[in-house]
C-alpha cells in the first residue's frame, strides 16, 4: 500500500534559475496533483510603469525578464506607436527583427542546455551553452551589451546596424549554422534523449485550446500560431519564413520545434541584412512629438509564445495604465495536464519542457491555493501595500 | 594567515540566490561555469544546500517575500561565509528600487562582502570581483 506524501521543489532548488515553489503531490513514485506557488518575483512593474517617461519604460520592461528582453519592449512599441498612429522606417523594422530573432536563437539554445540538465545530460547543457557565446558576441558587436540591449524607442531604435557591419555579422552566423547543424544532429538522433522524451509530458490539441498555451509550446502540438505571421509586425511580412510545428505534442517535439526554429530564425536575419543594404544608413527613427490619449495594444512573439501590451494613454508624458501579459502565463498552467500521472522522474522535464519564465508571469495580483483555500495574497492586499508605502514615503520625508 | 582566509584559501563553493531579478545576472552566473569561462577548473562549484557553501551569491532586487527567506538562508549558512551582491538590483535595487514589494537592497539585510555592479554584470566582471574579493582577505 503506497503512501501519499509531497515533494516541494523550490523555491531556491539549485536546478532552477528563478525563484518558484512547486509541491508535487505524490502517490508512490506517480505524481498525483501539482501545485505552484509564485510571488518570488513580483517587483510590481505595472505600477513602476505609471510612474516613468515613455522613454524610460523601454529600460523597465527591458528589465521585466533578461532572456526576451527585446520581446518587451517589442511589444510596448508596437502597443505606443499604435495610439501614436506612426509608421517607423523599413531600416527600422529590419533592425528590431535582427535583433529579435537573434534574442530567439540565444533563448532556444539556453532552453536546449538547460532541457540537457534537467535530463541529466550535461554533454548537451555544455555544448549548447558555448555555442550560444557568439550569438551573444553578436549582441555586443551590435547593440554593446550581452544581454539587456537598450535598442527600442518610441518611433524607431537607438542604434543603427551600419553596412560595414554585415558582413563580420554573416560571417559569425555562418560559423554558428555549422556548430548548430552538429547540435540539432546530436539531438535528434541520441537513442537517451528519444527514450527520456518521447511520449512524455504530452499535450493533445485539445489541451492547447483549453489551456490558451501560446509559442513552441502550442506549435509542438499541431495548433499553429504565431503572432509573426497572425498579426504581422517589424520586418516580418517582408521576408519569407514558415511556421514550424509537430504533431505529436511530447517534450521530444518542443525540443523540434525549438531547434527547427533557430535555422528559420537564421534564414530570417539573412533576409532582414540584405534587406538593409537597400536602406538608407541612419534612417532609424521618425520624430514623434506626442502621444495622444487612446488605448494602444501591441504583440509580440518572443522565444516562448505571445508577449502582449496594453497601454492606456491620456496624453501625458507616461502611460496612465500599462497592462502585460507574458506567454508562461498561460504556458504555465499546462502543468496541470502534462505533469499528472507521470513518474517524478518525467515530471521535471516536463515542467521544463514549456521553457516557464516567472520573472515575466509575474504580473498577478491575486493567488489562492486552490486545495486549502488559503489566501495568498489579493489585490486589495497588495493595493493596501502601495498605500503603506505611500504613507510610508509621506511620513519619512515629511511631504503633506 | 588568519584562520578566515585559510578557510577560503582552497576551492570555494558557491551558493546561488536569486531574489526578484529579470533572469541576466542569473544566466550570467551560470554563464561563468559553462565552456568558454569555466570556472570549475578553479575549484568554484556551485553547490545545492547553502549548508555546504562558503561563497552567497544574491543577485535581484530583494521583496517581501524574499527577504524573510534570504535572512534564514544566511543563519543557516557555516561561518565564515562571504556574501556577494551581483548586479545594479543587488547593490542598490536598481530600477526596482521604487516598486511597491521592494524590501531590500541586500546590504540592509544581511552584511555584504563584494559588490559586483553592473547591469548585468559580464562573466569577466563576475570572476574578477571574485578574484577582488578573496585577495582582500586578511
Amino acid at each position: 500500500m503506497s503512501k501519499k506524501f509531497l515533494i516541494p521543489i523550490g523555491p531556491y532548488h539549485p536546478l532552477q534559475e528563478e525563484p518558484e515553489l512547486f509541491k508535487l503531490y505524490c502517490d508512490g513514485e506517480i505524481v498525483r496533483d501539482i501545485k505552484w506557488e509564485t510571488g518570488y518575483n513580483h517587483r510590481g512593474i505595472e505600477k513602476l510603469s505609471e510612474s516613468k517617461t515613455y522613454d524610460q519604460v523601454f529600460f523597465l520592461v527591458e528589465r521585466i525578464c533578461g532572456i526576451c528582453s527585446t520581446s518587451h519592449p517589442f511589444a510596448f512599441a508596437n502597443a505606443v506607436e499604435e495610439i501614436a498612429a506612426v509608421e517607423i522606417t523599413d531600416r527600422t523594422k529590419y533592425i528590431r527583427s535582427i535583433i529579435g530573432e537573434l534574442e530567439r536563437i540565444h533563448s532556444h539554445l539556453l532552453w536546449v542546455g538547460l532541457a540537457g540538465h534537467f535530463l541529466g545530460y550535461n554533454t548537451v547543457f555544455m555544448w549548447a551553452w558555448k555555442y550560444r557565446e557568439p550569438i551573444l558576441d553578436l549582441f555586443e558587436m551590435i547593440t554593446g551589451n550581452r544581454n539587456s540591449y537598450a535598442m527600442f524607442k518610441v518611433g524607431g531604435v537607438r542604434r543603427d546596424i551600419e553596412n560595414r557591419m554585415i558582413e563580420p555579422v554573416t560571417k559569425i552566423l555562418d560559423d554558428f549554422k555549422k556548430k548548430n547543424d552538429l547540435l540539432t544532429g546530436a539531438v535528434m538522433d541520441d537513442p537517451v534523449i528519444h527514450a527520456r522524451t518521447k511520449g512524455v509530458g504530452v499535450l493533445s490539441r485539445q489541451d492547447i485550446i483549453d489551456y490558451a498555451a501560446v509559442g513552441p509550446t502550442a506549435r509542438a502540438s499541431g495548433v499553429a500560431i504565431d503572432v509573426r505571421r497572425d498579426d504581422p509586425y517589424a520586418a516580418y511580412p517582408l521576408v519569407n519564413w514558415k511556421v514550424i510545428t509537430a504533431e505529436e505534442g511530447d517534450v521530444f517535439a518542443k525540443a523540434e520545434v525549438r531547434l527547427l526554429e533557430m535555422y528559420e530564425s537564421i534564414s530570417i536575419i539573412e533576409q532582414c541584412l540584405q534587406g538593409l543594404r537597400k536602406e538608407k544608413e541612419g534612417d532609424i527613427q521618425v520624430k514623434v512629438n506626442e502621444i495622444p490619449e487612446g488605448i494602444g495594444t501591441g504583440r509580440a512573439e518572443a522565444p516562448r509564445g505571445e508577449v502582449f501590451h496594453c497601454v492606456f494613454s491620456d496624453g501625458s508624458n507616461s502611460p496612465l495604465r500599462h497592462k502585460i501579459r507574458a506567454p508562461s502565463y498561460s504556458n504555465i498552467a499546462t502543468f496541470k495536464k502534462s505533469c499528472i500521472g507521470q513518474t517524478i522522474s518525467d515530471a521535471t522535464i516536463s515542467l521544463a519542457a514549456v521553457d516557464p519564465c516567472y520573472c515575466c508571469t509575474e504580473r498577478l495580483a491575486a493567488v489562492y491555493d486552490s486545495g486549502s483555500g488559503r489566501k495568498l495574497y489579493n489585490a486589495r492586499e497588495l493595493i493596501g501595500l502601495s498605500a503603506d508605502r505611500t504613507s510610508e514615503l509621506r511620513n519619512k520625508n515629511d511631504l503633506k | 594567515m588568519g584562520f578566515k582566509s585559510y578557510c577560503f584559501k582552497k576551492s570555494l563553493w558557491v551558493f546561488h540566490f536569486g531574489g526578484a531579478s529579470c533572469n541576466n545576472c542569473d544566466i550570467e552566473i551560470l554563464d561563468c561555469l559553462t565552456p568558454r569561462y569555466d570556472l570549475e577548473r578553479f575549484g568554484i562549484l556551485l553547490v545545492g544546500s547553502i549548508r555546504h557553501a562558503d561563497v552567497l551569491l544574491v543577485n535581484g532586487s530583494i521583496n517581501r517575500k524574499d527577504k524573510d527567506r534570504l535572512l534564514e538562508l544566511y543563519q543557516q549558512a557555516p561561518k565564515p561565509i562571504l556574501v556577494v551582491a551581483i548586479g545594479a538590483c543587488g547593490c542598490t535595487g536598481g530600477i526596482f528600487a521604487e516598486g511597491n514589494t521592494f524590501a531590500g537592497p541586500v546590504d540592509k539585510i544581511i552584511p555584504v562582502d563584494a559588490y559586483i555592479p553592473g547591469c548585468p554584470p559580464k562573466p569577466e566582471a563576475i570572476i574578477a570581483g571574485i578574484v577582488k574579493l578573496v585577495k582582500s582577505l586578511p
